[in-house]
């Protein structure tokens, strides 16, 4: 089969949904590979290097329409292009099915079959076809890099001969792919990062890259982000205005605010309002990812950057992964290939639309000659429900100094307690014992204890020459043999001989093995 | 020879062991140290084998034939094959402490023989001594003949099971008899029967007995322990060794004996509790045979394996500013130290900071993943144990697992029902990624389900580890 990706028609998009890179895995696949001429340009992919991976160049979208049995894309068709499909044709791409109704029906009349790579269920198997979270973790990061355009100071503290530099402060609002993303970015660049989310568990995500999480004081317990599928879910009015209070409490010392909070099927949430943005001080960054969506700060203009009267430059730009096309083509093409990968699986360059599979189902909006969205729950839980942890108890320094005593009286008991029962044997034995015995019984008593504060100190790397060691040491019972050779009784010879024998060998065998070992041992 | 002049030895003898074993705290100390225990062992046999011993035509062959004969093993074995090397060793000691106790016992109805004859001053050498015991001093004798042989029947047969086990000769898998706790504890009790009547007065015929019977408990308890407790069962043994020595040395009354044999008693000993500890196990219970069965459900593992491919660990590699290598027996029956060797040495080219992090209970024996690194020529002072390397997993860019599974498994500190629960473990899984080294998809041979394998930051590298590490190597210059 052949798959294609033509030239993006939408004005300003400048990514491609394959790459030379992606096109020679799809060809693993058994598909063949079509281009239309210019459509990886903007991407600076040219026409020679799709030609040097094997890829068919045609050169006109209504060609590459014809020919190709699959057609991959970034943005939606557009109803010129839905013209151009033929029945049975397989079209991936993001499609945004709860917005463009209109769209899947026309898809539908043609009888093309449509994934969305936008619907792809958020599960772990999923996760290498996630076209949203690429797309995001490259927002997050142009996010940074645009605030930097747009801020006049360095992001990093210095101390230079012409005076000292304070670190930018950055909040990030909402720690989805993009925020963290975004985190990353800003915290590398050296800037001190706040960030917030209403999912208190992204907490342990965000501190342990390098940012300092804005705790609410609200008691409530909060929704669990397992139950809508990792994504935020809208909260309460009260909760809504402790939020805003933290955020107006920040305002003035922020020098950029990045915010990434979006919920799914719904307009973005209002979170950097107005008074906000005025109280923050001149040459301050908004930078609104969810521009599209309306924006999360008030005076978000979609696809702009203005400055305010009071100097703030608000940017809400939506083509933010475009702006970054070359990585950005680069990992949605991986994406469909991941996708691709799922759809053959008998690497024939066979695509089978199976409708049991949880992935594919819920990607696919339109199939044999139906709307397939909305796609049932996917049978596999999207996330893992988070158990609530138990805190640790923090014990104070009384608690900890009452345990330490309390263990340490515990092994004291237990070594008197040992101490007396070794005694009253040791006694019992002595009483009917004869003195010789009792000569030869310290002896071996204190040889234990030298052998065990001896032993204590080896090192672990040593154990295997250890026991090879004592392997030999521990023939010193050829001593009884050699003593016992002697006598006058044959069977006592014959068997002191062999005793002898074996004994000798292990001597041997155990010194010369432990010494072959330790010299292997060598210091770099 | 005097006696004096011939205890003088023994001393020396007895020190230099110590200082043997002390050295061993150190790579480098180790090397001298091994000298002491050579002379010590040369001085103490000299000045017995001067000092009264006899039959020199026939002690020299045998000390000849044995001495070529451990040469020749010594520099033969393979270091994988050290585990069975040291079983076999130790089944010699059992054997030979069987053969003197039974000595012991035929010279001392000589002695009584002799003195009954008047015939005392004909004896020679141990016999001697034995004629001048007093009988509160051949009762205790006689008790400690019974212990010597015991020790060093379960010693003997023991030991050659866990050859056995570790060569593949026998089925590692847990022989379980019905009743078998049941049976050890009645050949136990006969034996302890037998003794009592031995030190009545009966016979040596019921120390020929305990031999057999003792053996017959140390062949039935090896068998009845898995693969995965050799660690403990040859250190476990390892003691025995030295506590029959003890015994013999007491019958005896060479103070050498006991002091060397209480060394390695303790020795083995501590060795046994620290693989014990390692793996959050009860000796009791490793010695019993058998796992301590699981608790309740295993909690339910979230995600799937990832595979990658060579380029895409070549890639991950390449990234990395700071790896750790965990090995376990995996490594070492793809025999795959040389490769791993060669890629540590590659990675440190490039300046990357490559390290080792050892599980006291990875291989087969204690410390022997540090003698196989050794032996590929793998730098000492890169190779860390658990405890030291524990806390650098989160700075690390890439942990590499090879050839090992219980050892890494979150379980053991995530899920209180599993089978493992409360064994210290490397956490791997806080490393950035995690590189797993695995032949397939199953468990390993302990049967325990590892979520590591379906973590988030984990990678699966299928195929034999030697194989899968050599295709690696053509990537990585």
């Amino acid at each position: 089969m052949k798959i294609g990706a033509p030239k993006e028609t939408f004005s300003g998009e400048k990514r491609v949904a394959m790459t030379p890179q992606s096109a020679a895995a799809l060809k693993k696949l058994g598909y063949d590979c079509l281009i239309e001429s210019g459509a990886g340009e903007a991407a600076r992919f040219s026409d020679a290097a799709y030609a040097e991976a094997g890829v068919k160049v045609v050169a006109s979208a209504a060609e590459l329409w014809a020919e190709a049995d699959i057609v991959s894309k970034v943005r939606a068709p557009t109803p010129e292009e839905v013209e151009l499909a033929r029945s049975g044709q397989i079209v991936v791409s993001f499609v945004y099915p709860a917005q463009n109704a209109e769209l899947l029906e026309s898809l539908k009349a043609r009888g093309v079959t449509a994934l969305a790579m936008d619907m792809v269920p958020r599960i772990s198997r999923a996760q290498k076809m996630d076209a949203l979270s690429s797309m995001a973790n490259i927002a997050g990061y142009r996010a940074v890099i645009e605030a930097g355009e747009n801020f006049g100071r360095f992001f990093t503290g210095q101390v230079t001969a012409a005076g000292k530099v304070p670190p930018a402060k950055v909040l990030v609002v909402g720690a989805g792919v993009a925020g963290l993303a975004a985190i990353g970015t800003a915290t590398s660049l050296g800037a001190i990062v706040y960030a917030f989310d209403v999912r208190p568990e992204v907490a342990e995500q965000i501190e342990s890259m390098g940012a300092e999480f804005v705790y609410l004081d609200f008691a409530e317990t909060l929704q669990d982000g397992a139950t809508t599928g990792g994504y935020a879910a809208p909260s309460s009015p009260e909760f809504r205005e402790k939020q805003l209070e933290k955020f107006r409490e920040l305002a003035p010392d922020i020098d950029i605010v990045i915010t990434t909070a979006l919920i799914p099927g719904r307009p973005a949430p209002k979170l950097w309002t107005k008074d906000m943005v005025e109280a923050m001080k001149p040459g301050s960054v908004v930078v609104d990812l969810a521009a599209e969506q309306g924006g999360n700060c008030d005076l978000t203009k979609p696809g702009k950057m203005f400055e305010t009267k009071n100097g703030v430059r608000i940017v809400g730009y939506t083509d933010l992964a475009s702006r970054m096309a070359t990585q950005a083509s680069t990992l949605y093409g991986n994406n469909i290939r991941h996708m691709m990968d799922d759809l053959t699986p008998g690497k024939d360059g066979q695509p089978v639309v199976n409708m049991e599979d949880d992935v594919i189902r819920g990607a696919t909006v339109t199939h044999a000659g139906a709307v397939t969205y909305p796609p049932p729950p996917p049978k596999v839980q999207a996330i893992a429900v988070q158990k609530p942890k138990p805190k640790a108890v923090e014990e104070t320094p009384e608690q900890k100094a009452a345990r330490e005593l309390a263990e340490f009286r515990k092994s004291s008991n237990r070594t008197t307690a040992l101490l007396v029962v070794g005694t009253v044997l040791t006694l019992l034995v002595g009483t009917v014992a004869p003195v010789s015995f009792m000569q030869h019984f310290i002896v071996f008593a204190l040889s234990c204890f030298v052998g065990f504060y001896v032993i204590w100190n080896v090192s672990h790397a040593l154990h295997t020459p250890l026991m090879a060691i004592t392997n030999g040491i521990s023939s010193i019972i050829i001593l009884g043999a050699l003593l016992q050779m002697g006598s006058g009784s044959v069977f006592v010879i014959l068997l002191a001989a062999l005793a002898t024998l074996m004994a000798s060998v292990n001597i041997f065998g155990g010194f010369l093995v432990t010494r072959r070992m330790l010299a292997m041992f060598q210091k770099s | 020879m005097s006696l004096g002049l011939v205890s003088a030895f023994y001393l020396a003898a007895a020190i230099l062991f110590i200082l043997a074993l002390g050295g061993l705290s150190n790579q480098e100390k180790a090397k001298r140290a091994i000298w002491y225990g050579i002379v010590g062992m040369a001085l103490a046999v000299v000045a017995t084998i001067f000092g009264g011993s006899g039959h020199y035509w026939l002690l020299a062959p045998m000390v000849i034939i044995g001495g070529v004969v451990g040469a020749f093993i010594a520099s033969r074995v393979q270091m994988t094959q050290m585990p069975e090397l040291v079983a076999g060793f130790h089944s010699l000691v059992g054997l030979a402490a069987v053969f003197i106790g039974l000595n012991a016992d035929v010279e001392a109805h000589r002695a009584a023989q002799a003195i009954a004859d008047g015939t005392v001053d004909q004896l020679r050498g141990f016999a001697l001594t034995l004629a001048h015991k007093t009988p509160a001093e051949l009762a205790i004798m006689r008790v400690e003949i019974f212990l010597g042989i015991l020790i060093g029947a379960i010693t003997f047969t023991g030991s050659i099971v866990a050859y056995g086990k570790l060569a593949g000769k026998i089925a590692s898998k847990p022989l379980t008899l019905p009743g078998r706790h049941a049976i050890n504890i009645g050949a136990g009790l006969v034996c302890l029967l037998l003794g009592i009547l031995y030190f009545a007065g009966a016979g040596i015929w019921t120390m020929v007995l305990v031999a057999l019977i003792a053996g017959f408990i140390g062949w039935h308890l090896i068998m009845a322990i898995g693969g995965a407790d050799m660690p403990v069962v040859i250190s476990m043994l390892n003691s025995y060794s030295g506590w029959a020595a003890a015994a013999i040395g007491f019958t005896l009354s060479n103070d050498l004996l006991i002091v060397t044999g209480a060394l390695v008693g303790s020795s083995g000993a501590i060795l046994s509790y620290i693989m014990c500890k390692a793996m959050n196990r009860n000796f009791v219970s490793v010695i019993l045979g058998g796992f301590g069965g699981a608790s309740g459900p295993a909690m339910e593992i979230e995600g799937e394996m990832v595979a990658i491919d060579v380029d895409g660990v070549a890639a991950m590699l390449d990234d990395a500013d700071s790896v750790v290598l965990v090995p376990g027996y995996g490594m070492a029956v793809a025999q795959a130290q040389q490769s791993v060797a060669e890629l540590v040495k590659r990675l440190r080219g490039k300046g990357k900071e490559v390290r080792f992090g050892i599980h006291p209970v990875a291989g087969r024996l204690p410390g022997h993943m540090n003698v196989l690194l050794a032996e590929a020529k793998v730098p000492y002072d890169i190779v860390l144990e658990m405890d030291e390397i524990n806390e650098d997993f989160p700075t690390t860019d890439v942990a590499i697992v090879i050839g090992s599974n219980d050892i890494v498994n979150p379980a053991a500190q995530e899920d209180p029902n599993s089978p493992i629960a409360g064994m210290p473990v490397l956490e791997v899984w806080k490393a950035k990624h995690v590189l797993v080294l695995k032949r397939g998809q199953g468990t390993g041979y302990s049967g325990i389900e590892n979520p590591l394998f379906y973590k988030d930051n984990t990678r699966m590298f299928y195929g034999d580890a030697k194989k899968s590490l050599d295709e690696l190597l053509t990537k990585i210059h």
